[in-house]
């Protein structure tokens, strides 16, 4: 069964139409990359499924059950959003860890922010101790160890990104995305944070990637979509994608991006 | 009876003017008390989506920030006896000091909220995102994520303003307010049986620097004890 299921999603931003009618599916612990070039609407999809920008039309499925229909978005409260993006994590372009926590800190506190309720009397110590030992576990996962009682400030750029994808994983989101994850960090960064990618990449985690690091997308995805003007211009395994590309849009695309190596 | 040597003037004149200085650390308390709050209230408003009221909150920033603290402090007191042939602060140095302070309140809490928006408008869209997906709620986001990167970032300013609210208080003198600038003038004419002295006045000085010293460096430990982190 599919994990995600999106059907005819659209999305404007005035007169511009961003998204135009994108439908694709995904299996559980499936990695999809999706490629394009700036403006072709990848981050806009990627927000729309965090519930950071509202779809204006379109249906989301996840695990089968209707999730998210744009014709009922009125009757969502605050709340019901709060649910349902909760299936998501997001991994910013620009880490956006909060300065004034440290790296622990950063990791625990949506979840004990989640469970406050939970945390009253007896069970108060023995949650956070809880939570605070899966922290600690996802932050060894990221390899960063060392760091746990560091401020953001304090670490280079790919720390932060490592520490950003703890704090999503602290989670436990059905399906964890990332939007451009390396493409603010200098080149010799680039590699831990795109390792610690491929190294999540397990029957469990689904993950959507939208990324401008081809050799990545092509080695580490089971599937690919390039995006072009708000369409899904061509999707496939990476060898259809990247090695026999059917769309013009597609070639002339990957010529551009591999000129630029 | 009067007192002719510095050794026999001071403790005279020193108590006159802790008098006068009790006055100047009231009014200036009594200003940041309302400034602070009612600061934040008109920066809301000048971030206001109803166009009209943040446009109005505007005009009222600019009018304020624009003219003399001296000339509102004027207007505040004496207009509403000329212009309405009402005056509703009273006689007397409680009337005065009600005039200052409504008038300190008003001007500082225009420059309270320009730096409040500033402060607001500084912490970046992505740390409210990164909150959204993280399953927080709007108070969560404020209370535990961006409030304390605004107060960072308002403490240089804030301080900066508040020293000189410190010496700004000495305006208040214009309408009479019996503060320390006002108790070390008395000296120059007559006061407490000493007549004709300059330094009493040039005195009052000291009071100042030491006032503003402790608040300099009360705002360098808050800014120390904020440098843990960069936002």
């Amino acid at each position: 069964m599919n994990i995600l299921e999106i059907n005819n999603l659209k999305k404007s931003f005035g007169k511009t139409e961003v998204l135009k009618d994108i439908s694709f599916s995904l299996k559980k612990g499936e990695a999809l990359s999706i490629i394009g070039s700036s403006g072709s609407g990848k981050t806009t999809l990627l927000r729309c499924l965090n519930f950071l920008e509202t779809a204006d039309s379109g249906k989301v499925f996840l695990n089968g059950d209707l999730l998210f229909d744009a014709s009922d978005k009125k009757t969502y409260s605050e709340r019901d959003i709060r649910e349902k993006r909760l299936n998501f994590g997001l991994v910013f372009q620009s880490f956006n860890l909060f300065p004034q926590y440290n790296v622990l800190k950063n990791v625990t506190l949506a979840v004990e922010l989640l469970r406050k309720d939970e945390m009253r009397g007896k069970q108060k110590a023995q949650i956070r101790a809880e939570i605070e030992q899966n922290a600690r576990d996802i932050i060894g996962r990221v390899g960063l160890s060392a760091k746990i009682n560091n401020y953001p400030c304090e670490l280079s750029g790919g720390q932060q990104q490592r520490v950003a994808i703890a704090r999503a994983l602290a989670l436990k989101p059905n399906i964890l995305c990332f939007d451009e994850p390396t493409s603010a960090l200098d080149p010799e960064l680039t590699g831990e944070v795109l390792r610690v990618i491929r190294e999540l990449k397990s029957d469990d985690t689904t993950m959507i990637i939208v990324t401008h690091e081809m050799e990545f997308a092509h080695n580490v995805s089971d599937k690919v979509i390039f995006m072009a003007d708000g369409v899904i211009e061509e999707q496939g395994t990476p060898d259809e994608v990247f090695g026999n590309p059917k769309s013009d849009k597609t070639k002339a695309f990957l010529v551009k991006s591999l000129e630029q190596i | 009876m009067s007192f002719n040597g510095f050794a026999e003037q001071f403790p005279i004149v020193f108590a006159a003017l802790n008098v006068g200085f009790l006055q100047t650390l009231k009014l200036f308390f009594v200003t940041l008390i309302g400034a602070i709050p009612l600061g934040l209230i008109i920066s809301f408003g000048s971030m206001s989506r109803i166009k009209p009221l943040s446009g109005l909150v505007k005009v009222i920033v600019w009018v304020v920030r624009g003219t003399p603290l001296m000339l509102q402090l004027l207007i505040i007191y004496y207009g509403p006896g000329i212009l309405l042939n009402n005056p509703i602060w009273g006689g007397g140095e409680n009337g005065r000091f009600l005039a200052s302070a409504v008038a300190f309140i008003i001007n500082y809490a225009c420059y309270f909220s320009e730096i409040y928006r500033g402060g607001i408008q500084g912490v970046p869209v992505g740390q409210n995102e990164a909150g959204l997906v993280l399953g927080m709620t709007k108070p969560q986001i404020f209370f535990k994520v961006t409030l304390l990167q605004m107060i960072k970032r308002i403490v240089p300013p804030m301080s900066n303003e508040i020293i000189t609210l410190v010496k700004d208080t000495s305006l208040a003198r214009i309408i009479a307010l019996q503060e320390v600038i006002w108790a070390g003038q008395a000296f120059m004419k007559s006061s407490h049986g000493i007549s004709g002295q300059l330094w009493p006045l040039f005195f009052t000085g000291v009071y100042y620097l030491i006032f503003s010293g402790v608040l300099t460096l009360l705002f360098g430990y808050i800014e120390k004890k904020m440098a843990y982190f960069k936002s």
